[in-house]
């Protein structure tokens, strides 16, 4: 039985429209101003003015599997999701969906910062299109999920992020619906947060239920989906068991060999006045690669521009592994001395260089994520998987041995061997 | 647990479309908890509460009374001006804030509208049904006026929901056309307090419709909120202009804004999630 059938769906959005860097509303006077400029085209000019989001994506969904949706910033991902939650029409094709789809990326919409955890929980519930007596009846189990129980008839405008997130999720958590799709929750809250999302949905995957799970980190997809498909530029490029559905979208998209740039629509407005430009893996001659010798070390440099001052920007990388596990995270003003320097960092065009030393890395692919964020104030940019490089690891200690040797790094450790007698 | 689940088809929209009224049906619980907030949310922090619903007519009927009742001395088909006036100024508070809260609905819930799935009409309809609290609220103090003057309610007092239907389909009608001009061209929120200033001069509060020339009044009967205003008079009081060629036109364009602006509604919302 198919839960979702989705049939060469495309979606077309008109440049300057909600999903795409420049967000802004027509006025009277664009169009009249367009008008008067060129009245022999009419009101509306030819197709460049048009980006396609989706583009023929064809694929089934049976009942109860859980399936991943890979793809980069723009890939069409929310786009996807947005139709399938009947948000926003296709442009063409069509979807059936067989069942109530819910999402964990509505969590909190309609909430009222006056309003009681009470009243919003009624609110947001019915929002969701859950009838009042359901919510009647999930009433005290949503509150318990939520740890609330003290402050139900507070205001929520009173409760710290944590406590409104827990509730918001709660909510949302207990619509219980047939199709489930969950848009890079692990991007929001914290760790515990995050566990008791992923745990959550691991129980509506045991219970049968469809879930579309969309995400950046690899090592959550490889762990909850045995299936993806890879989106790219809008359209489907592969569907397949998961493992190599990763491994296909972390070695594809990097044509531009050891080389990440990023096109203004791969920019989300939010990360206005941080303009990411390019990522680069250079090796130890200063040449761009994709391959890189461990023995020589390698500088990781992510260029960008700042259009207003920025206070207390810190611009750092994370290193994975390709299946997501976390080697180190470091920002380039982690010294203090630099961070004091660059306190405020004035508008203007920039590089920031980080150096990793020789015999750092054990053989293998390896992701970089790029953040750019001021310290609990906002997050700019963030990019989990901008660039992926391989390290060779000839004349690296022990490849005496054609052996693996497991971890991610492959230091070169000092030993000493004495003999005890 | 459940039944069957149901099976939705989405594909692209073409022309003019269903109303799909059965969908707004399903939701009608999403429209109560929507007026039920705008209720909470609109005097949570305001220091007079309630009593805002009172206030507005009252002091609007009192400076009119100066201006218009003792300095103007217009004509009030020999009602106490207080009386008269106010009973013009209770259907338009009703009107004009159902126009004004409706119209801006979209925008001011556009995080629902690009995040989740329900029918869009929910919106309009909740934020105009919510001014109907306030007006019942005005309402008690045309009562106490009506006691205060020892005026009876004359034998057509029943007739009075009818005008008060009229009164929030025209709303609605424009509202329909405006919340959804409003996601597109923001211009709307600026041409909001003007239109309805303008309108409230062509509406007979402050003064009486038969003030107006014979070969003016057709076109005057245009304004629905003539024959609500005219209506609630003739309703209450038994005096003015009753049920005529007039009121049929204001029901006429009443409809015909409600019917265009729903379809107009309609058409437009299969891009509001991404226009907003």
């Amino acid at each position: 039985m198919l839960a979702i059938r989705v049939e060469n769906l495309s979606k077309r959005y008109r440049i300057g429209t909600a999903q795409t860097r420049f967000r802004y509303h027509d006025t009277l006077r664009d169009r009249l101003v367009e008008w008067v400029k060129a009245p022999l085209r009419g009101l509306r000019g030819p197709g460049e003015e048009y980006v396609w989001a989706l583009r023929e994506v064809s694929f089934d969904v049976p009942e109860g599997q859980v399936l991943g949706i890979i793809g980069r910033n723009g890939a069409g991902k929310s786009t996807l999701l947005k139709i399938l939650s009947r948000v926003t029409e296709p442009t063409e094709g069509t979807v059936t969906v067989r069942g109530r789809v819910g999402s964990l990326l509505e969590v909190g919409t309609g909430f009222h910062p006056e309003l009681t955890g009470r009243e919003n929980i009624f609110l947001n519930g019915a929002i969701l299109g859950m009838k009042r007596a359901e919510i009647e009846r999930k009433f005290d189990e949503i509150v318990a999920f939520a740890e609330v129980e003290k402050f139900i008839d507070t205001p929520v405008k009173r409760y710290s992020s944590g406590m409104y997130l827990r509730l918001a999720f709660a909510v949302a958590a207990h619509l219980e619906p047939e199709i489930l799709v969950v848009d890079e929750v692990l991007a929001v809250g914290d760790a515990e947060f995050q566990k008791k999302c992923l745990g959550k949905m691991s129980d509506v995957a045991q219970q049968g239920r469809t879930v579309l799970f969309v995400s950046h980190n690899m090592s959550a997809i490889l762990r909850l989906t045995q299936e993806a498909i890879v989106l790219e530029k809008g359209r489907l490029v592969k569907r397949a068991p998961t493992a190599e559905a990763v491994d296909y979208y972390l070695s594809s998209g990097h044509s531009e060999l050891g080389e990440r740039r990023w096109e203004a629509e791969e920019i989300p407005a939010a990360a206005a006045p941080f303009v990411p430009l390019a990522l680069r893996v250079r090796n130890g001659r200063g040449q761009v690669v994709d391959t890189v010798r461990s023995v020589e070390g390698a500088t990781v440099e992510f260029e960008y521009r700042l259009e207003a001052p920025v206070q207390g920007l810190r611009v750092g990388i994370y290193l994975m592994t390709i299946r997501g596990e976390f080697v180190f995270t470091s920002f380039d003003t982690d010294d203090p001395g630099l961070f004091e320097r660059y306190g405020t960092r004035p508008a203007g065009h920039y590089l920031s260089r980080a150096i990793l030393p020789p015999d750092l890395l054990n053989e293998g692919r390896y992701v970089i994520g790029v953040n750019a964020s001021s310290f609990s104030v906002r997050r700019y940019f963030m990019d989990e998987n901008a660039l992926s490089f391989n390290v060779d690891i000839s004349g690296a200690p022990g490849t005496q041995w054609p052996e693996v040797r497991l971890g991610p790094i492959r230091p070169r450790l000092e030993w000493r061997i004495e003999r005890l007698e | 647990m459940s039944s069957e689940p149901i099976t939705v088809y989405i594909r692209p929209s073409r022309g003019l479309r269903a109303l799909n009224l059965r969908d707004l049906w399903i939701y009608r619980e999403l429209i109560y908890f929507l007026v039920w907030r705008d209720l909470k949310v609109r005097y949570k922090q305001t220091l007079l509460g309630a009593s805002w619903a009172i206030l507005q007519p009252l002091i609007t009927m009192l400076v009119f009374d100066f201006i218009f009742g003792r300095v103007g001395k217009v004509p009030t088909e020999g009602l106490p001006y207080p009386l008269f006036s106010f009973a013009g100024l209770l259907p338009w508070g009703l009107f004009s804030t159902a126009l004004n809260q409706g119209s801006r609905s979209l925008v001011s819930n556009q995080n629902m509208i690009t995040k989740i799935y329900f029918p869009r009409l929910v919106l309009p309809l909740a934020a105009i049904l919510a001014g109907l609290v306030d007006f019942a609220i005005a309402f008690l103090i045309l009562i106490g006026l009506m006691i205060y003057y020892g005026v009876t309610p004359a034998a057509a007092f029943w007739t009075l929901p009818f005008f008060i239907l009229l009164a929030l389909i025209t709303a609605l009608g424009v509202a329909l056309w405006l919340s959804a001009l409003n996601v597109r061209y923001r211009d709307v929120n600026h041409a909001l307090p003007f239109l309805t200033q303008l309108w409230l001069f062509l509406t007979p509060i402050a003064y009486s419709s038969s003030l107006i020339s014979e070969r003016w009044r057709l076109i005057y009967a245009l304004n629905p909120m003539a024959g609500v205003v005219n209506g609630f008079r003739w309703a209450l009081f038994g005096v003015g202009e009753g049920p005529g060629i007039g009121l049929w036109m204001a029901v006429f364009v009443a409809l015909g804004l409600l019917i265009s602006g729903l379809f107009y509604f309609r058409a437009m919302e299969r891009m509001f999630a991404d226009l907003i």
